[in-house]
C-alpha cells in the first residue's frame, strides 16, 4: 500500500488549493518553528495593506447581491483567467509539486498533467453553457427547470461539504506553513488567515475577493519565474546539461525521468485522472468564477488565459525542482545537522523556499514566503465566499424565503454565513493540528466529482433528467464518496486505527462517479409523475439559453 | 413578449439547429482528442512505463516522456486557443443573428 500512501499525500498536497502539507511523506514528525523571518513579514504587511485597500474601494462598489457574489458580472476575460489562475495555484502547487519533482523527478510532472489537463474539458463541454444559465451559484444550473427547493438544498449540502473539508485542509496547512516561513504561532497563524479572510469577503465581496487572487497570481508568477530564471541560469540554460548532472546526482539515477512508482496501480491511475478531472470541474468555488464575467465570449477568454497560465507555471515548476536537486540537494546548509541527503530543514516541502534562498538571498526568500501566504489568503477567500452563497442565495433566499428576500437581507446573511464559515474555519484549524488531514482534500474532490459534477453535467445535457434523478444521483454520490473515503486506508487505517481498510483504494471517483450517473439516469427514466413531465418539457427552453445566452444574466442586467 | 415566445422562434430557425450541430461537433471532436491522449498517455503510465522512459535520442538524456507532456501541455492550449477563436469569431456571430432574427420576427 506504499503506493496509494504516496498518491494520496501527493495528491493532498498538489491539489489545486488543497495544503495539506502535514500529510507527505516528507513531512513526518512534528514541524519545528523557525525564527522569525523579516524579510517575509515586511513584504507580508505590503501585500495586505495592499489588498485592505482595495477592499475599502471594492466595499463601496458592493451593493447590490450581483455585486457581492460576482463582482457585478463585470469582470473581464483576462482579469478572470488570472484570477481562476490564482484560486486554482495553491501554496501547495507551488511548495508540494516543487518539492515532488525534487524528490521523484518525471512522476511530479505526470502529476502536473492530471491537473491541467481538466480545463480544455471544462472549456469545451461547459464554459459557455455555465455562462448562460448560471447567475450566481451552480445551483442556479441544477435548479433552473427542477424543484427549487430540493435540488438547491441537496446542491447547497454537497457545496458546503466540499468548502468545508477544503478550508480545513487549508487552514491546517495554512497554520503550518506560516509556522515554519514567518516563525508565528500556530494558532496566531490561524487567526490570521481566518480575520483576514472575514474581512476581505464581508467588506468587499466578490470584488476584493477576485483582486485578491489577481494580485497573489502575478506574484506567484513573477516569483516562480524569478526563481527558476536565476536557477536555470547556473546551468546555462541547457535542459541537456541539467538533465544530465541532475541524473547523476539523484538517487533515481538514469530513472529520473521515468515514470516511477507513483501511479503503477491502473485503477488508481485512472481513479485519480477522474477525480482531479472532473473533480475540478465540481468545484463550488471554481464554478463561481464563471459568473463573474460579462458574458460566455469572456469566460471562454477566461480559460484561454487560466489554462495558459497553469500550463506555464507547471513547467516553471517542474524546472524548479530540478535545478533544485542540484543547488539544494548538493548544499549542506539546507540538511538538518549539515547532513547532505538526510532531512531538509523544515521538511520535503521547503525544497522551493530553499531554491529561493540560494539563488536570490534573503529578499527573494521572503518574497516567496510571502507569496504562499497570499497564496493561502486568496484561496480560503475564495472557498468562504462559495461557503457563503451556498448558504444566503441556494438555502435563505431561494429555499427558506422562496425568492421573497430582499437583496439587503440577502447580503446581510451571506455576510453573516462568511463570519461563520470564517469562526467555523478556526476551529476546525486549531482542532485538526494534530490531526492526519490527508484525507481531507481527497473527499472534497471525490464529493465535487461525485456528487456536483454528474448532476450538473447531466442538467445541461441531458433532456431526461427529473427532480427524482437528480437528488438520487446527487445524493448516492455523494454518500459514495465519503463512505468510500471512510472505507479507505486514510481514514479507516490512519485515523481510525483499524487494522485493513475496507475499501481497497485510496481515490473514489473511479466507482462513486458511476454510481451516481446510474442513480440519475434509472431514477428519472422510472419517473412518470407530471411534475417530470413538465421538468423535461422545459428543457427545450433552457436549452436554447444554454447555446444563445438569450435571457443570460449580464452585467447589464442592473 | 416572453422568453419562452423568443426560445420557440429562435429554436424553428434553421440556424439555430446549424449552430448547435456546428459548435457541438466542433466542442465535442476537441474533447475526444483531449481525452483519448489524456487517458491514452495515464495507461501508457500504467501498463508500460519503460516506453515513457527511454531516451528521445542516443545519448540525449531527454525522455520521451518529457517529450510527450510538453507536447501536451502546449498542444491542449493551442487546441483551447482554436476552440475560443472560432467560437468568439463565427459561433458569436451566428448566435447574434439568430437573436436579431427572433426580435425582429416579434415585431
Amino acid at each position: 500500500m506504499r503506493t496509494s500512501n504516496y498518491i494520496f499525500a501527493a495528491l493532498s498536497l498538489l491539489t489545486a488549493s488543497g495544503l495539506a502539507v502535514a500529510a507527505g511523506p516528507a513531512m513526518e514528525g512534528e514541524i519545528q518553528q523557525q525564527a522569525t523571518n523579516w524579510h517575509a513579514i515586511i513584504m507580508f504587511v505590503i501585500f495586505v495593506t495592499m489588498t485592505m485597500g482595495i477592499t475599502y474601494w471594492a466595499a463601496s462598489r458592493t451593493k447590490s447581491t450581483s455585486d457581492f457574489y460576482t463582482a457585478g458580472g463585470g469582470i473581464t476575460g483576462f482579469q478572470n483567467g488570472l484570477a481562476i489562475a490564482g484560486d486554482y495555484m495553491s501554496a501547495a502547487t507551488l511548495l508540494g509539486l516543487t518539492a515532488m519533482v525534487y524528490g521523484k523527478g518525471y512522476d511530479g510532472y505526470i502529476y502536473m498533467m492530471a491537473f491541467f489537463a481538466g480545463w480544455p474539458i471544462i472549456l469545451f463541454l461547459m464554459a459557455e453553457r455555465l455562462r448562460n444559465l448560471g447567475r450566481f451559484t451552480f445551483s442556479d444550473i441544477t435548479a433552473y427547470r427542477l424543484d427549487q427547493g430540493k435540488v438547491r438544498t441537496m446542491a447547497a449540502i454537497s457545496s458546503l461539504i466540499v468548502v468545508c473539508f477544503y478550508l480545513i485542509a487549508q487552514m491546517v496547512g495554512a497554520g503550518q506553513l506560516i509556522k515554519l516561513l514567518f516563525g508565528l504561532e500556530y494558532n496566531v497563524a490561524i487567526f490570521a488567515v481566518g480575520i483576514l479572510m472575514m474581512v476581505y469577503v464581508t467588506f468587499g465581496g466578490m470584488v476584493a475577493t477576485t483582486w485578491v487572487q489577481i494580485i497573489k497570481a502575478c506574484m506567484l508568477l513573477a516569483g516562480g519565474t524569478l526563481v527558476m530564471f536565476l536557477a536555470f541560469s547556473q546551468f546555462g540554460f541547457s535542459f541537456e546539461n541539467l538533465l544530465d548532472k541532475a541524473m547523476s546526482m539523484h538517487t533515481l539515477g538514469d530513472k529520473l525521468m521515468s515514470p516511477g512508482a507513483l501511479l503503477a496501480d491502473p485503477v488508481t491511475a485512472i481513479s485519480l485522472g477522474l477525480g482531479l478531472m472532473f473533480g475540478t470541474a465540481g468545484l463550488p468555488h471554481i464554478l463561481m468564477r464563471f459568473f463573474t464575467v460579462t458574458d460566455a465570449k469572456e469566460a471562454r477568454k477566461s480559460v484561454l488565459y487560466a489554462s495558459g497560465f497553469v500550463a506555464y507555471f507547471f513547467n516553471v515548476i517542474f524546472l524548479m525542482g530540478l535545478c533544485a536537486i542540484l543547488i539544494v540537494g548538493q548544499n549542506p546548509e539546507f540538511f538538518e545537522g549539515g547532513e547532505v541527503g538526510k532531512k531538509l530543514i523544515g521538511g520535503g516541502n521547503m525544497v522551493a523556499m530553499h531554491l529561493a534562498k540560494a539563488v536570490g538571498g534573503d529578499m527573494l526568500l521572503g518574497f516567496l514566503a510571502a507569496v504562499a501566504f497570499a497564496t493561502i489568503l486568496a484561496v480560503v477567500s475564495g472557498l468562504a465566499l462559495a461557503g457563503a452563497s451556498a448558504i444566503s442565495h441556494d438555502l435563505y433566499a431561494r429555499v427558506i424565503k422562496k425568492g421573497t428576500a430582499s437583496e439587503a437581507a440577502e447580503i446581510r446573511v451571506s455576510k453573516i454565513a462568511t463570519i461563520c464559515l470564517g469562526a467555523v474555519a478556526i476551529v476546525l484549524g486549531i482542532l485538526f493540528e494534530k490531526q492526519n488531514i490527508a484525507f481531507m482534500v481527497g473527499l472534497a474532490f471525490g464529493v465535487a466529482a461525485a456528487a456536483n459534477f454528474p448532476v450538473l453535467i447531466l442538467s445541461m445535457y441531458w433532456k431526461g433528467l427529473t427532480t427524482r434523478g437528480a437528488l438520487f444521483g446527487g445524493y448516492s454520490g455523494l454518500i459514495s464518496a465519503v463512505a468510500f473515503v471512510v472505507f479507505s486506508k486514510s481514514v479507516w487505517v490512519d485515523v481510525l486505527g483499524n487494522a485493513a481498510p475496507l475499501f481497497p483504494y485510496t481515490q473514489p471517483a473511479l466507482f462513486a462517479m458511476p454510481i451516481a450517473f446510474l442513480m440519475a439516469f434509472i431514477m428519472s427514466k422510472t419517473d412518470g409523475s407530471v411534475r417530470a413531465k413538465a421538468e423535461i418539457d422545459a428543457f427545450e427552453d433552457q436549452y436554447v439559453r444554454a447555446q444563445t445566452g438569450y435571457g443570460a444574466s449580464g452585467a447589464a442586467s442592473h | 413578449m416572453s422568453s419562452s415566445a423568443m426560445y420557440e422562434r429562435m429554436r424553428a430557425n434553421p440556424k439555430f439547429q446549424e449552430l448547435v450541430a456546428k459548435r457541438g461537433r466542433f466542442a465535442w471532436t476537441l474533447a475526444f482528442i483531449v481525452l483519448t491522449m489524456f487517458y491514452g498517455f495515464v495507461m501508457t503510465v500504467a501498463f508500460s512505463p519503460a516506453s515513457l522512459g527511454q531516451p528521445v535520442s542516443e545519448g540525449s538524456r531527454v525522455t520521451v516522456g518529457v517529450v510527450i507532456e510538453l507536447f501536451m501541455f502546449i498542444f491542449f492550449w493551442v487546441l483551447t486557443a482554436v476552440y475560443v477563436r472560432r467560437a468568439n469569431t463565427e459561433f458569436d456571430a451566428l448566435t447574434q443573428e439568430i437573436i436579431r432574427d427572433a426580435w425582429k420576427e416579434s415585431k
